[in-house]
């Protein structure tokens, strides 16, 4: 058993490989942090760019970064809530994620970051949102915040 | 009060506003809950009392089988308040406590039980014998269920005889799925469920679920069972039969009861899908009212809108306790923390990681030691396992909490396959006892089939796929459908296998090749 199955969170030496800074860049990208053998391939038969691959329903799923538009289907399906998109624009870095608790934040809100043990790593201003009533009852937002946490905050709170 | 206005999930629509009065005292109600969740948002915790020592208990698994929440209702005693609907007006009374169930001073019997370490019989009051007849009348005053209704009960019973082709047991995802496919080759099939609605287990589930995209993932567990729901009522020839209760199979002939009427039903097969039971743990205090069954939880809080608590501890973290620890946030519910008596998270880990990004702790090699609290939970005492699962001395902490949810498992219900005449062997790895069968899903007792959690405990995925392969094998036996349907009733079985390929799947596949035959 890898050890992540005892913290209930990746370590940064755990996570798949990175997409370049130059790729963040150009457009969004997916970033699946589902690294365990489980029976799930929501996400591959969501992509329509060919995407996301998986050997088998219970392989991990693996993006190529190459072919991800950013169109965000796949993250909107995930039961898993383990896909986020990461993109780095005007310098700064953004997160989507998905958010199914309530109140659901608002374009300009200022909201506290979350590492992925639920520490407090900084804050952030949301600067999209997609409705919950739009997914499901899944919301999606968007947080602008330092280029540096790309990588290490995987959740906010409303404040 | 203890209702949920809004939730980011769920919409409740709750129907017409009702008084009920529960020892006399008027409660709010909505019409369509259940006396159970409608005392609990109106802050009722004790629902009874255990018959000897008078120990209050709280309700546990809000799904009508633990029988610890029975109360006399509208003259009826022992009906558990889990399973029946308010009606305006409605008379609740608690009972065997003296004056209330909350003050019960009959209580008393648990401070002495060091006097009593067998129980009361045989062995006390019994001399001198001239007085032992009336120690046993006072005993019977003290202890016992319920009261004998004061008036004699005129209504008649009726009696119902049915005959079809197929009847399924159980209309959660593994029922509904045989009643679909083998309704879609023309049987004529007869659904029964026990509850009042379709969907088994699926109605409080919220979040999105695993498996293959073909067959729904990604999809809300409520949002399928509307799918299935809706799919199944298409056909003229698959009679649903809801609030009707199963109680026994009688060399094919199944006994079922739908409010006054006694059903004999007359089936060619019949599809076993019962679905599972909660397990519960021991420890100090585990009957304290606030230690509550998972599913008993998620009915309360997904299905009625009710808040079970501010702070909830969990015990057990395999999927179900993941989940509920996520819904219990969602719900404005804080969590304590997870407790694991295993050194590794029992669930998937997306959904471990889903909750520890929102800083819920899991203490993996811990378990739960004790519940504080003298009439409802106040806390709890946790404490470090060792390798040889010893308890490490010193390593005892308390946590806050007014709840604490077991969620350590389920077992398969077996009653009915047992009084079927099938075949079981005792499998832990799929939760206890279930059926020798083939891989069509046919027990060793012809003509009887099983699917779902009451085949081995499992997923809603593998549940769907079982009750699909029962319900158009026993269709096919019966004569319906072609060489087509073979096909796609052989193509499920490979699905089911590639499903079951991975680590969680080898578990399953190592306690199936025990009952496949
Ligand atoms: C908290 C939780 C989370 C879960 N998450 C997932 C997930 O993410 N993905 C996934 O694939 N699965 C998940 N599952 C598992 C899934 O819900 C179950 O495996 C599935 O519901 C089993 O289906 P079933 O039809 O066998 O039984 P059930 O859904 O339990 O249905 C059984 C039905 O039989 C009825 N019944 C029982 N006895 C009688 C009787 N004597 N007479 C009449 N009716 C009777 C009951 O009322 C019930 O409606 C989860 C389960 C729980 C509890
Ligand atoms: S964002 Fe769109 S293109 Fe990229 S992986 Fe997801 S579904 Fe495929
Ligand atoms: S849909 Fe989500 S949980 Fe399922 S395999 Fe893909 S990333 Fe993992
Ligand atoms: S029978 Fe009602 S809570 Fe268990």
């Amino acid at each position: 058993m890898p050890d992540y199955c005892k913290r209930g969170f990746l370590l940064t030496d755990e996570i798949a490989p990175r997409p370049s800074d130059e790729r963040l860049k150009e457009r969004k990208v997916a970033f699946i942090e589902c690294p365990q053998e489980i029976p799930c391939n929501a996400c591959v038969f969501s992509c329509k760019f060919d995407a996301v691959e998986m050997e088998n329903i219970n392989a991990p799923p693996r993006v190529i970064y190459e072919n991800c538009t950013g169109c965000m289907k796949c993250i909107r399906v995930c039961p898993g809530l383990a896909i986020f998109m990461l993109e780095i624009k005007d310098g700064k870095g953004r997160i989507t994620m998905p958010y199914e608790f309530l109140p659901v934040p608002e374009k300009g809100d200022t909201v506290s970051l979350l590492n992925r043990k639920g520490e407090i790593v900084g804050e952030g201003t949301v600067t999209w949102v997609l409705p919950p009533e739009k997914n499901e009852g899944t919301a999606l937002v968007t947080v602008e915040m330092d280029k540096d946490l790309l990588f290490e905050v995987r959740a906010f709170r409303v404040r | 009060m203890g209702r949920l206005q809004e939730h980011p999930v769920v919409q409740f629509r709750r129907g017409k506003k009702v008084t009920i009065y529960f020892d006399g005292k008027p409660m709010e109600a909505y019409e369509g809950e259940t006396v159970a969740a409608a005392l609990y948002a109106n802050g009722v915790r004790i629902f009874s009392r255990s018959f000897k020592y008078h120990r209050p208990r709280g309700f546990f698994c809000a799904i009508g089988k633990c029988s610890s929440c029975m109360m006399e209702v509208d003259g009826i005693p022992n009906v558990r308040t889990c399973k029946v609907y308010v009606r305006d007006g409605m008379q609740i009374r608690s009972q065997n406590s003296y004056p209330d169930v909350n003050n019960d001073i009959l209580g008393v019997f648990d401070r002495l039980d060091f006097m009593f370490p067998h129980g009361f019989h045989y062995k006390k009051f019994i001399r001198p014998s001239f007085l032992r007849l009336f120690f046993v009348n006072s005993m019977r005053k003290f202890t016992g269920l319920g009261n004998f209704p004061k008036e004699e009960i005129k209504e008649r019973g009726r009696e119902e005889t049915l005959e079809c082709d197929i009847a399924i047991i159980g209309a959660g995802p593994a029922g509904l799925s045989s009643a679909i496919y083998a309704g879609e080759l023309g049987a004529d099939i007869c659904l029964m469920d026990e509850n009042p609605r379709v969907g088994g287990q699926l109605v409080k589930q919220t979040h999105r679920f695993f498996g293959s995209a073909e067959h729904g993932a990604g999809t809300r567990g409520i949002k399928i069972a509307e799918n299935l729901e809706k799919k199944v009522r298409e056909f003229d020839n698959v009679n649903i039969s809801l609030n009707t209760g199963v109680f026994g199979i009688y060399d094919g002939t199944i006994g079922a009861v739908k409010d006054n009427t006694l059903i004999e039903i007359k089936p060619k097969k019949i599809i076993i899908a019962t679905g599972a039971y909660e397990r519960t743990l021991i420890f100090e205090n585990n009957d304290l009212p606030g230690v509550y069954g998972a599913g008993g939880v998620q009915t309360l809080m997904n299905v009625y809108g009710v808040k079970p608590g501010d702070t909830g501890l969990i015990v057990g973290s395999g999927n179900v306790g993941l989940i509920l620890t996520y819904q219990l946030l969602q719900a404005g519910v804080d969590v304590a923390g997870i407790v694991e008596a295993m050194p590794v998270i029992g669930g998937y880990f997306v959904h471990a990681a889903k909750v520890r990004r929102l800083g819920i702790p899991i203490y993996t090699s811990h378990t739960i030691k004790k519940a504080y609290g003298s009439k409802r939970v106040e806390g709890a005492q946790i404490v470090a396992l060792d390798d040889k699962w010893q308890e490490v001395p010193g390593s005892e902490r308390d946590i806050s909490c007014d709840f604490i949810c077991i969620s350590v498992g389920l077992s398969p219900t077996h009653e009915l396959l047992y009084q079927a005449g099938a075949e079981m062997r005792f499998v832990p790895e799929l939760g206890g006892f279930v059926p020798v069968r083939n891989r069509y899903m046919e027990t060793s007792r012809e003509g009887v089939y099983v699917a779902g959690d009451a085949a081995g405990i499992e997923e809603a995925s593998t549940a769907m796929i079982e009750g699909r392969i029962a319900g158009l094998d026993s269709a096919i036996k019966l004569g319906y459908g072609d060489k087509e349907a073979e096909e796609m009733r052989d193509k499920f079985v490979s699905d089911l296998e590639e499903m079951r390929r991975g680590p969680f799947g080898a578990r399953i596949l190592k306690g199936l090749e025990k009952v496949v035959v």
